[in-house]
């Protein structure tokens, strides 16, 4: 099943993002741990393109959800039509730094490849087009 | 987020709860610079405080470093979840983390 949303890309749309993300995740039966993760996820992608795509303007951003049954997940695709950006080309912060010596940044990306379990990049027709997927393991801890 | 407020003399405690997001860190910045002024113990009481993004955590490092100039800060009764968050960044070794 898929369903999409399109807003304005502005952080002023966070919430309203992330419920339509989660909304299907009762259905899923994923855990309260898994809710967190997704919601860190998806403002994670969703605050990146509100800051950094449409740098001299506003623009869109269309949030594509859906569920697979076997196995269970969750799949989402971020598309915006603002400069081209790949988050897989980001640099891994250095988590061993001091903490006088960590850079304020670079963290909301690394997290996200963390969590999930597949994350594609392509810019197609003018679009990044972002699509991340976690597998639901409701029995995880 | 919604933040209480404890003063006792230049020790604060601020317990969180809700949402640490992008939107709650902004707003809790600009209200640490200006609450920190004379603090020299601060405590974040984390017991309510349900989520938090890496915004959140960089709100944290902020505030941990201009604490680490005028006194120290510790974190209180974080719950696992956020726990995770604070120990995949390592987070957990930058900060000081009490039960």
């Amino acid at each position: 099943m898929a369903d999409e949303l399109r807003v304005e890309a502005a952080v002023e749309n966070l919430s309203a993002v992330t419920a339509f993300v989660t909304a299907p995740l009762a259905v899923l039966h994923c855990t309260q741990k898994e809710r967190f993760q997704i919601e860190l996820v998806t403002e994670e992608i969703f605050v990146n393109i509100a800051s950094y795509a449409y740098p001299a303007s506003s623009g869109s951003v269309v949030i594509e959800r859906r569920t697979m049954t076997d196995p269970p997940a969750l799949c989402l695709t971020f598309r915006d039509s603002g400069i081209p950006y790949d988050p897989l080309q980001q640099e891994p912060p250095d988590l061993t730094l001091e903490l006088k010596d960590r850079p304020i940044g670079g963290l909301g990306v690394f997290l996200v490849r963390e969590i999930v379990d597949e994350m594609r990049y392509e810019y197609r027709d003018g679009q990044n087009v972002l699509t991340l997927t976690k597998i639901i393991r409701p029995d995880s801890t | 987020m919604e933040i209480i407020k404890e003063l006792a003399g230049t020790s604060l405690t601020l317990k969180l709860s809700g949402r640490l997001d992008t939107v709650a860190a902004a707003d809790f910045d600009r209200q640490l610079d200006e609450m920190l002024n004379g603090v020299e113990a601060l405590t974040l009481d984390c017991t309510d405080l349900a989520y938090v993004a890496s915004s959140g955590l960089r709100t944290f490092l902020k505030a941990q470093k201009r604490m680490n100039k005028q006194g120290h800060m510790v974190l209180r009764h974080v719950n696992e979840a956020v726990k995770e968050v604070l120990s995949m960044t390592g987070f957990d070794d930058l900060l000081t983390i009490e039960k």
